[in-house]
Order: structure tokens, then C-alpha cells, then sequence
């Protein structure tokens, strides 16, 4: 919990303010649109990807603080990083999500980490899992795409 | 008019709010249950528990009793004419979804005009468009001011010659304004149609009075005016309902069935197929009971009391928005809003964290959403129950929300 009783810490209300990959992906590979009905929340992630390595990433829309901040967190992670690792990344923040992730494993998660009180909010998992899904479902089609 | 002590009293009657850390402002989803409800529904099933409308032995006659008296009890609360013309059903949904395939489906037909208003709940909007895609009816957009205002001049436009249904509710569950059943009805009948009101919002908060707003069909639920969950009403003209065909078909709706010719029952029973719901409607019958022993219009009194205190304090919030008409006067019971820079979802989890229940999203009511440029929004809710302190913790929460997500 941060300070002010909430969850709402620092990592998060940051990303959610300042996102540092929310805007358009010149030269994108593949784009993938992510939805929770149930919320409203919705994202388009863009991903350039060459070799297996994810060169770069963006995201557009509209949703909550969790949503919007987890998808950045997410992209500042993945960016620079192989397919494989980013797959490893999104297993251990199911992991966490799901309160099942050993203390090793956050520390591996970096500012991911900042969401691991949601793993008590079932409600907000949904959010805090959208942008994840949305990169599995992407890096799924890739390989259907490749053959 | 009830005052302060009375609220006490009659709080200590609701186990989930009496004496627990909650704000609870989210009745427009639901409300609270008494303790009188919860055991007129208990003794129900302790002492006259058998199948309704069958057996001939005297407990089943007493199970029938209980069922049909709390028919009674709802056709004198809306002032109708005949507890006949009184359906039971799920909710407000399930009564609306009746009308659109019974009288809908049976009375429509290709060109005719449904005409409903931008502001309603996805439940008197949903099932209209379905019987337009079946019927090749044309579906008319009634639309509403900013305020929330449905002008004269608009009913005018959007209703015609070839208007067969309007559909329009009594009190809009985002913008918390009434609207004028009496008059939109009167321009239905007009040219011929038939109103259809939805009540779900207005019935617990204000006297309803069936008769004098002359609409055809009004339908409400029981869970958001004190009763369980499940147990609803469709009312609708006698004559209207004896000329509709059943919704479903089984087991109590029937007079005569042989294989090749089939008797249905007279109404209220023709559109009742299989066991019914008596527990839910004795809760409801009791809810009816609790309600009037306050007094309806001392309810809805209190209530836009508590809105229009709510709305003052809201409007010194900074970066608080508030949907719709910014008149007190327009709202009973509800109050939408936005918070600048966040989303409401986080302005409820925020208030949650700190014991206060409000709602966020889109209220099953997109289609509002869009006319008014709004994802979604965050709502404030009131039932008589509620307290004064209750609405300043709300407003306390709510003045921290800005600056919990990093906003100066």
C-alpha cells in the first residue's frame, strides 16, 4: 500500500500521468486491440518487432489509472527485449497478479512489481492485466502470422 | 417528515448499513433490505410454503392468499386499476422484454416507428431495437438536451403518424431527472400508440399513480425499493394485456391443453408460466408494506433533500463535474458525475478504499453516453436511509481523489 492508504503509489499515478509510450508507432510490425467490457477499458498496442527482438512500442486509449499505467510499465519493460523474454516477463506478472509469484520474481518484475497489491483487488485485475493479454494475443499471432 | 431520530430507528432495521463502516450510495443499483422484509419472506417459506394456484389442500389455498395478496398490495401502490393487470416477473428487464416479444413482436410490423429516448437503460433499449431488426420497424431517437430536458418540440418531431410505441423512462437512472410520463403519453395516444414507462427508478422514490399518467405498460423492479432480488412487475391496461399472446409457454398459464387445441389463462396468469416467484413477491408485498408505513412522499422528500445537499458541496469540489442539469431541483435521488484526469473507476476504488459505495462506468446506458460525449461516470445514489454524514464522508473522499492520483 502506498502512504495515503491506497494503492495508488507513485509508480502508477506517474505512468498514468506522464505515460512515456502512449502515442502513435511509426514503423510498426503488428498491432493488437485489447478491451474490457466490463470496464470500458480499451488499448491498441503496436509493436515493432524485427529478428525477435522488440525493437519498440506504443499504445493508444482510454481507461483507468491500472490499465493505462500497467500497459506503459509494461512497454518500458519489454522494449529492447527478446519475444521470449517478454513472454517470461507476462508469465510472472500473471504469477504475481494471481499472488502466486515468489518475492525473487517481483524483484525481477522491476516497476511491474508496483502492482502486486492488486492480486487482493479482484476486482482491478481485469485492468491491471489488459495490456499483458494484449501483448500474449499479439506475440501469439506473430508466430501464426510466421509460420 | 421524518427527522434525525426516526433515521436512527429506522437504520437500526438494516443489518447490512446499521452500526458498520459504510457509506453505502449506490441504491439506484440496489437498495438495502429490512429486517421486516427479509422475515415476511422467511415466514413465508415457514408457514405457507406449497406450490401456488394448484393444490386444492388448505396450504396450498394459503400459499395462493399470500401470492395474490401481494398483487393487491402492488396494483394499490401504482393506483391501478385491477390487481389483474398486475404481472409478476424477474425485474424491470424481464417485464420490458415481455412487452418487446409479446406486444412488440405480435403488433409491429414493417415501417411502423418505435420511438425511445436517448437516456434510456440499455433494458428499454435493447429489446426495442430487437424488434425493430425483426419486424423492419424504424427505431426513433427521442433525444434530450444536455440537461436532460426532452422538449415538447422534440416529442413533436419524433413522434407521428407512424409512432406505434414510445418508450421512455419515468426517471433517468444517470441524470436523476424526472420525466413527464402524463405528457409524453399523451402525445402517444394521439397518434395512436401506446406508452411504455419505465419505473425502475421513479416507482421506490416518488407516489406513482398508473392511472393519472394514463401509460399503457410501467414496469419496475423489487430490489431497488427494499425487497430481494428476482421479483419484479410489469403493469399493463387490462385491455391491452388480454389482446397480447403469452411470452412463455408452460406449466400454470394454460386453462385447457390438448394436443391439437390450447386454452391459456386469463391475465395476469396467461404471461405467469411455471412456479412463480411467491416468496419474492410477499417480499415485495412487504417492502410495499415498509414503504408506506414511511410514507412515499416523505421518502422522496428526504432523498432530494440529501441530493441537493450532496450537489452544493459537489460543485465547491475543484475539478468535479457534475452530468446533467446542475439544478437540484432536477435530480431526485442521483447524482452523475466526472472527476478531471480520472477515470471513474479509479474515483470508485478510491471511495471504496475509504467504506464509500458509488457506482462507475457507463450505467447500462451507452447510448446516453455517447449523446453526452462521456465515456463513463461515476454516481452517487441516495435512499431515504441515508444520512447527512454519510454524504459529507462521500464529499470528503471525493475532495482527495485529485490529489491521491497526482494531480495538483
Amino acid at each position: 500500500m502506498a502512504e495515503n492508504g491506497s494503492f495508488y503509489n507513485e509508480v502508477l499515478t506517474d505512468h498514468n500521468m506522464h505515460p512515456m509510450h502512449k502515442h502513435d508507432l511509426e514503423g510498426a510490425t503488428c498491432a493488437c486491440d485489447g478491451v474490457n467490457p466490463s470496464c470500458g477499458d480499451e488499448i491498441t498496442l503496436q509493436l515493432k518487432i524485427e529478428d525477435g527482438i522488440i525493437k519498440d512500442g506504443a499504445f493508444s486509449g482510454d481507461g483507468c489509472a491500472i490499465s493505462q499505467a500497467s500497459v506503459d510499465i509494461m512497454l518500458e519493460m519489454i522494449i529492447g527485449r527478446t519475444t521470449e523474454e517478454a513472454r517470461h516477463y507476462a508469465h510472472l506478472f500473471f504469477r504475481m497478479i494471481k499472488g502466486e509469484a515468489t518475492p525473487e520474481e517481483i524483484e525481477e518484475l522491476e516497476e511491474a512489481g508496483a502492482l502486486e497489491d492488486i492480486s487482493h483487488m479482484p476486482a482491478r485485475v481485469k485492468c491491471a492485466v489488459l495490456g499483458w493479454h494484449t501483448l500474449e494475443d499479439m506475440l501469439d499471432k506473430a508466430i501464426e502470422d510466421n509460420g | 417528515m421524518i427527522n434525525e431520530s426516526d433515521i436512527n430507528r429506522i437504520r437500526s432495521q438494516f443489518p447490512l448499513i446499521s452500526g458498520k463502516d459504510i457509506a453505502y450510495l449506490d441504491n439506484a443499483a440496489t437498495t438495502q433490505k429490512p429486517l421486516c422484509v427479509l422475515d415476511a419472506e422467511r415466514k413465508y417459506y415457514e408457514e405457507s410454503n406449497a406450490n401456488p394456484l394448484r393444490g386444492v389442500y388448505e396450504l396450498s389455498t394459503r400459499a395462493t392468499e399470500e401470492f395474490e395478496n401481494a398483487r393487491a398490495k402492488v396494483a394499490r401502490f401504482i393506483n391501478a386499476a385491477d390487481p389483474s393487470e398486475i404481472v409478476f416477473t424477474r425485474n424491470a428487464t424481464e417485464s420490458l422484454n415481455l412487452i418487446a416479444f409479446s406486444y412488440g413482436l405480435g403488433k409491429i410490423h414493417e415501417g411502423d416507428e418505435i420511438a425511445v429516448s436517448v437516456m434510456e437503460h440499455h433494458s428499454n433499449f435493447l429489446p426495442w431495437k430487437m424488434v425493430c431488426e425483426r419486424t423492419g420497424a424504424i427505431l426513433v431517437k427521442i433525444e434530450c438536451d444536455p440537461e436532460g430536458n426532452i422538449t415538447d418540440e422534440e416529442l413533436d418531431r419524433k413522434i407521428g403518424d407512424k409512432t406505434k410505441i414510445v418508450a421512455v423512462t419515468a426517471l433517468s437512472n444517470v441524470l436523476g431527472r424526472k420525466n413527464d410520463i402524463k405528457r409524453i403519453a399523451k402525445k402517444a395516444h394521439e397518434v395512436g400508440a401506446v406508452m411504455v414507462a419505465d419505473g425502475a427508478q421513479s416507482v421506490p422514490h416518488m407516489g406513482t399513480d398508473v392511472q393519472d399518467m394514463d401509460a399503457d405498460f410501467l414496469v419496475f423492479s423489487g430490489h431497488k425499493m427494499y425487497s430481494a432480488m428476482g421479483i419484479g412487475a410489469l403493469y399493463g391496461k387490462k385491455k391491452i394485456l388480454d389482446d397480447m399472446d403469452p411470452f412463455l409457454r408452460g406449466g400454470e398459464m394454460i386453462e385447457t391443453v390438448h394436443w391439437d387445441k390450447v386454452r391459456y389463462a386469463q391475465v395476469p396468469h396467461k404471461f405467469e408460466a411455471g412456479t412463480v416467484n411467491a416468496g419474492g413477491a410477499v417480499s415485495l408485498g412487504a417492502a410495499i408494506d415498509f414503504i408506506e408505513s414511511i410514507g412515499i412522499n416523505d421518502i422522496g422528500a428526504r432523498e432530494h433533500e440529501l441530493t441537493k445537499y450532496a450537489m452544493r458541496l459537489i460543485k465547491d469540489i475543484p475539478g468535479v463535474q457534475i452530468v446533467g442539469s446542475k439544478d437540484p431541483e432536477d435530480h431526485l435521488g442521483i447524482v452523475t458525475f466526472t472527476v478531471d484526469d480520472v477515470h471513474p473507476h479509479d474515483v470508485a476504488d478510491i471511495l471504496g478504499n475509504e467504506g464509500v459505495c458509488i457506482r462507475a462506468g457507463h450505467h447500462c446506458a451507452q447510448p446516453l453516453m455517447d449523446h453526452l460525449g462521456l465515456k463513463s461516470t461515476s454516481r452517487a445514489s441516495f435512499a431515504f436511509y441515508n444520512t447527512k454524514e454519510e454524504v459529507d464522508r462521500f464529499i470528503d473522499s471525493l475532495s482527495k481523489v485529485r490529489g491521491l492520483m497526482g494531480y495538483k
